[in-house]
């Protein structure tokens, strides 16, 4: 297989998928699951090829730029290709079990779904009379409802993130991102709770203006550069005022959807709403989508306007991002919503990245650093969401403070969250210690202290929230509560994940050695001649 | 940069996504508010289509076109689905404002009080 035939795949198979999921509802699962595999498989292929041989570029129709698209893979693509692919598989295997195991439990959100079974005032008592009878049919149909739909929006879901990896010019980043933007959306909404539903059409609307934005932003540059593709934008690109506010502009858009404080007011109410998997899903990957752009907006179109007042802007916003974020997270009652302040604290982490590799010393540390966290935050994020929606589905609630002795019940899940949380806070040997050495090394390296300290106490506040959980898990309680039965692939998957995002730690020169290609900033994986 | 007689349509362009943005803002009806973001869509547009007239002589550059068909297509499918979104919406809260309290709506389980925004609505 070639590299033109692995890009083909990766965004051509979840694509047909999709479609196929939408026409055979019950076969959804299967579909994932082969998607997965033509999937992992084109992604490895693809990764061996960047290795031994650099960049690979796609024309496809062979037309080329400025009127064609070119697909690029590099060694940022490839990673992102395989958390991806990862993630993916992960979903897979466990959504169905999820929203099967899920109708038994929640009999109250299938009345309160939908206009069908919304009840006007007058009928309202008289429904009450017949719900008890027609629960049952309702949350069958319910359940089929949503995992109907839940298949053919994940697969697009996917599509559009391999085909934003792939992309190779503004425009066209353009595109997968409002197909990202429209697949995670609906799949918030699919919940069905009213909160669920007014979670997601607030995200729809930050979502459709911030796409407007960079819209706007990539039209000014247009005009100014006469073209999109990002490598020929590096050279064309002179500062001046019109690119400046086109550059804002698109900033502006991209850090609204990455959900960078300030403007991560919606992700809480919208991770924490949605079904499990789709929580995993829009915190591990859909997030980073609009990072990724950012990234290859100003370290790789435009270099020459990353001025170190820009660096050190987007390093402030993420360390407020990291305490505010962590200290939010700190004072939840409910474990989705601290979870999902989590995240909102993991992505400042992200944007540390800008101060610390755009600078020589130490540059490429720094952007290997970030992404390694990077992986090692989707992989144990998603362990986290994962892990609970099984207590939730296990105990009926997701309320802290009756979470007490959850781990007699559940020792496998609450051992995953033990293992993602030891990677979020950062403990070695962890991926997310990995991630975390390298940025402090060359914070370290290049005398910017304070990105340290910001760190350093970023670690200690996620530890807090991680312990306050494992505390409740493990007070001894006199009467182990009745769990809802689980099925064992659910606790499984979320473990294996958690275990992976320990274990990356170890495979980290690898990760860096893989984004080396075609990476954007040079230099040394570890200062002071400690790289071969 | 466009001459005068183009520069007219992009000052109209950012005019009407500034516009398209103030109503995103203060507006809280559902309906305005999406209405909103179309205003700021044409807005990009226009400016798409004023800087593609730019080139020497009289062919217009074709690419900014061909990014605006994209984005109308695009802008076409956003604007259906924030529809369907908020009549769901609106048919489980009874409004069709978005409520500062997702919260409290979340622990109520009453039903919702039927409206006259209700009634309008054809029940599928």
């Amino acid at each position: 297989m070639t590299a033109a035939w692995a890009i083909a795949w990766l965004i051509l198979s979840p694509l047909a998928a999709a479609a196929l999921a939408f026409a055979f509802p019950r076969r959804g699962r299967w579909l994932a699951l082969g998607t997965a595999a033509v999937v992992g498989g084109a992604s490895v292929q693809l990764t061996r090829q960047v290795l031994a041989d650099g960049v690979q570029i796609h024309r496809v129709g062979g037309w080329g730029p400025p009127l064609g698209i070119d697909l690029r893979a590099d060694g940022l693509s490839v990673l992102m290709l395989l958390i991806t692919a990862l993630i993916g598989l992960a979903v897979s295997l466990c959504a169905q079990r999820y929203f099967l195991a899920h109708q038994a439990e929640h009999p109250h959100e299938a009345g309160s779904s939908g206009r069908e079974s919304a009840p006007s005032s007058g009928q309202e008592s008289q429904s009450r009379l017949t719900s008890a009878a027609t629960n049952q049919a309702s949350k069958e149909v319910e359940v089929l409802h949503r995992e109907r739909y839940f298949w053919p929006l994940f697969l697009f879901l996917w599509t559009a993130l391999n085909a934003l990896f792939l992309s190779a010019d503004l425009f066209n980043l353009y595109v997968t991102l409002e197909l990202l933007g429209f697949a995670a959306v609906t799949l918030v909404a699919l919940a069905g709770k009213r909160a669920a539903l007014t979670a997601a059409l607030r995200y729809l609307f930050v979502s459709l203006t911030a796409s407007l934005f960079y819209l706007l932003g990539v039209g000014l540059v247009y005009g100014q550069c006469a073209t999109v593709d990002l490598p020929s934008l590096a050279a064309r690109a002179q500062p001046g005022p019109t690119l400046w506010v086109a550059l804002a502009l698109m900033t502006g858009g991209l850090l609204a959807k990455a959900a960078l404080f300030p403007l991560h007011f919606w992700l809480p109410p919208a991770h924490a709403n949605a079904p499990a998997p789709v929580s995993a899903l829009l915190s591990a990957l859909v997030v980073k989508g609009s990072f990724y752009i950012l990234l290859r907006l100003w370290f790789e179109a435009f270099p020459t306007l990353m001025t170190p007042a820009v660096a050190q802007f987007f390093g402030l916003l993420g360390a407020v991002a990291i305490l505010w974020g962590s200290v939010n997270a700190l004072f939840q009652t409910r474990l989705k919503l601290l979870i999902a302040y989590s995240t909102v604290a993991q992505l400042g982490y992200l944007f540390l990245l800008f101060p610390l590799a755009a600078s020589r010393e130490g540059g490429f540390m720094a952007w290997s650093g970030g992404l390694i966290f990077l992986g090692a935050h989707a992989c144990a994020k998603t362990a986290m969401f994962l892990t609970a929606g099984n207590i939730l589905h296990a105990a009926g609630h997701d309320r802290l403070k009756d979470l007490d002795g959850i781990t007699h019940v559940l020792p496998v899940s609450v051992f995953a969250f033990a293992l993602s949380g030891m990677s979020l806070i950062g403990l070695p040997p962890s991926s997310g210690f990995a991630g975390k050495w390298l940025l402090l090394n060359a914070a370290l390296a290049q005398g910017q202290w304070w990105w340290v300290a910001v760190m350093l106490s970023g670690s200690l506040l996620a530890a807090a929230y991680v312990v306050r959980v494992l505390a409740h898990a493990f007070t001894q309680v006199e009467e182990p509560m009745k769990p809802n039965p689980i099925p064992p692939v659910m606790e499984w998957t979320a473990l294996a994940l958690a275990l992976l995002a320990v274990v990356l730690g170890f495979a980290s020169h690898w990760l860096a050695e893989l984004l080396r290609v075609g990476a954007p900033v040079a230099g040394a994986i570890l200062s002071g001649g400690a790289t071969p | 940069m466009p001459d005068a007689d183009h520069r007219i349509y992009l000052l109209a362009g950012v005019a009407l996504f500034a516009i398209g943005f103030y109503s995103l803002l203060v507006r809280a009806h559902l309906l305005r508010r999406i209405m909103a973001l179309n205003v700021m869509g044409s807005g990009v547009f226009l400016v798409y289509i004023a800087l593609g007239a730019q080139t020497a002589g009289l062919i217009p550059d074709p690419v900014p076109q061909a990014m605006v068909l994209t984005g109308i297509v695009v802008s076409v499918c956003a604007t259906g689905l924030a529809l369907a979104l908020a009549d769901r919406v609106q048919a489980a809260t009874g409004r069709v404002e978005l409520g500062d309290d997702e919260d409290a709506a979340d622990l109520s389980d009453a039903s919702p009080a039927p409206s006259e925004h209700h009634e309008e609505t054809p029940s599928a």
